[in-house]
């Protein structure tokens, strides 16, 4: 065969989102279109999959319950093979970046990862990626690889929708040992605050500059009927629960009024709040992402923005 | 325990900027360099994991500009360097440097890889399981916390959404190591200067018995073009004085959440 292989991505006995987003891009580059489920239980995502377009699901059943990137790579590589797809379409996620690299290496195909567009159909594939940031788009092609995997952000792409009856296959693939055990799933903080509920989140980041500055932050907040949320670094440096993180590692947020200070806007923030209706956002750095998702901007010292807010808030 | 961690001088960009006459790569004029973020955190895994009888081996793929990277992990407490450079490797993506480290790993048979789980300039996030699959290690993904260490590690897998997945490997081992997972130390004036007098090996890719094929043959994909991405719509530009703007913000706020 040739054509594209979606390889779909589900935990816990969920299909994720992303999915169909993928199947989506996958579409747009036409020929046949198949879809990998590799999963202890394939037939549980049948009819999230029955979608327009979709000619064939691959079911992989495979002995561990949740995801092990050593036997995801074993089932990748077995249809890959049986398959011989021209472009294989997994999502830039977690799951997916702890296989798909090693399966490019070891087979020697293609590869890019955080994929934002895609165009060229499957034999004359060309991709965008950023980088540097955003400050630039690194445009790829694949010459002399007969199999390339593309990993593509969530959210960058349409999902499919209308239902189709693509041909369901079981698959037998040698899948090897898992190399890794699973323990255990648990949230990582929990905390006394649920910022996904709120209408209005002031959402504060590196450009604090110090953990002495964040009192005036949740002072303003206060002031201003806002929810205090924050972007990674901040986690990071231990200064405030991952309970109040906005972002991939975080929470996804779609408050009425977002009001960014001193946040650049990394892809991993940008996808946890681009959902919000309205996005504001002072940033010193005219060129900072953030201001390519925000409704209205400000280059502006945070702070001095901030003792303005909270003055005139009385 | 000894451990080998693959670590990048990363590039910002400044402000404003030219790309070279290609069209491929950024003139490099307009580039700063400094040690990639999420290395900082691997290397003190790294420290933390080998222990005072361990030993942490740095390693890069890069020009002379990646000699400083090295020198502030070997400050920091890294026992050597290495540094994989020639001409051929300027256009290597993130499976071409996976590709040369596997045969540096190979020499020194550590008994645990820490990388980065990406490069904050050109965000892959591939080098290190790229690397894993080049030498058949067994993996796991975005580490936000490691422990244990005779044999087997305890890993948790930082998960999309809050979530996450605590999974047990055997050692040999890789993991890419995500920001937060520690809190990674200064290097102190003595131990900068200290930092010269530690070996540091540069290799070239015949002195790891590579050709350039090898590393041609191990890349993903080629590099067309760089350009600067078209703008969306944008946002609407609020202007003025501080207290203009404040303004100006507070009656969107209120407009917003009364709609």
């Amino acid at each position: 065969m040739s054509g594209v292989l979606v390889v779909a991505e589900a935990r816990r006995g969920e299909l994720r989102d992303v999915s169909l987003e993928l199947i989506g891009a996958a579409r747009s580059l036409g020929g046949p279109l198949s879809v990998a489920v590799i999963d202890h239980d394939p037939s549980r995502y049948r009819d999230r999959l029955s979608v327009e377009g979709v000619d064939a699901v691959l079911a992989v059943a495979t002995p561990n319950e949740h995801f092990e990137p050593h036997v995801a790579a074993r089932a990748l590589e077995g249809l890959i093979a049986s398959e011989q797809p021209d472009v294989v379409v997994l999502g830039h996620t977690i799951d997916s970046l702890g296989f798909a690299p090693a399966v490019a290496a070891r087979g020697g195909h293609g590869f890019a990862s955080d994929v934002t567009r895609v165009s060229g159909g499957a034999d004359s594939l060309v991709v965008g990626r950023s980088a540097y940031g955003g400050k630039l788009e690194a445009e790829l092609d694949f010459p002399g690889k007969d199999t390339v995997l593309l990993l593509l952000r969530a959210g960058a792409f349409e999902p499919a929708g209308g239902s189709g009856s693509p041909e369901w296959r079981d698959v037998q693939v040698e899948l090897g040992e898992p190399r890794s055990e699973h323990v255990d799933f648990r949230e990582a903080a929990t905390g006394d605050v649920d910022i996904t509920k709120a209408d209005f989140l002031l959402s504060v980041g590196r450009g604090i500059e110090d953990k002495d500055n964040l009192e005036q932050f949740e002072g303003l907040a206060d002031k201003m009927g806002a929810i205090l949320s924050v972007s990674r670094p901040l986690v990071d440096a231990g200064w405030v629960t991952n309970a109040r993180q906005v972002g991939q590692s975080g929470k996804t947020v779609k408050p009425k009024v977002y009001l960014a200070l001193g946040i650049s806007g990394a892809v991993q923030h940008l996808a946890g709040m681009r959902g919000a209706d309205t996005i504001i956002a002072v940033n010193t750095d005219p060129e900072a992402p953030i201001f390519s998702v925000a409704h209205y901007g400000a280059v502006a010292d945070l702070f001095d923005v901030a003792d303005q807010l909270e003055q005139q808030s009385g | 325990m000894k451990v080998v961690v693959p670590v990048k001088q990363v590039a910002v960009v400044d402000e404003d900027f030219e790309l070279a006459d290609d069209g491929t790569a950024v003139d490099p004029d307009f580039l700063e360099w400094s040690l990639n973020e999420w290395d900082e955190f691997s290397v003190e895994a790294a420290l933390q994991l080998a222990g005072d009888d361990g030993e942490v081996v740095v390693v890069t793929v890069g020009d002379d500009e990646a000699t400083e990277g090295l020198l502030t992990c070997l400050a920091k407490g890294a026992g050597r360097g290495i540094r994989v450079w020639e001409q051929s490797l300027t256009s290597a993506d993130a499976l071409a440097v996976a590709r040369v480290l596997a045969a540096v790993v190979e020499r020194e048979s550590p008994d645990l890889v820490l990388c980065g789980v990406q490069s904050s300039d050109a965000v892959n996030s591939a080098t290190g399981i790229g690397l894993a699959g080049f030498l058949d290690l067994p993996h796991v993904a975005v580490a936000r916390a490691i422990s244990g260490g005779e044999g087997s590690l305890t890993v948790e897998r930082e998960l999309e959404g809050g979530l996450v997945e605590v999974v047990r490997i055997g050692l040999p081992a890789l993991l890419t190591v995500q920001t937060g997972i520690n809190e990674p130390r200064y290097a102190n004036l003595r131990a900068i200067k200290q930092a010269r007098e530690k070996p540091l090996e540069v290799l070239d890719l015949a002195g790891l018995g590579l050709s350039g094929d090898d590393v041609a043959g191990a890349s993903g994909g080629r590099l067309r073009k760089l350009a600067v991405p078209e703008a969306g719509e944008g946002a609407e530009m609020l202007t003025g004085s501080a207290a203009e703007v404040a303004t100006r913000i507070r009656e969107i706020v209120q407009d917003r959440l009364s709609a």
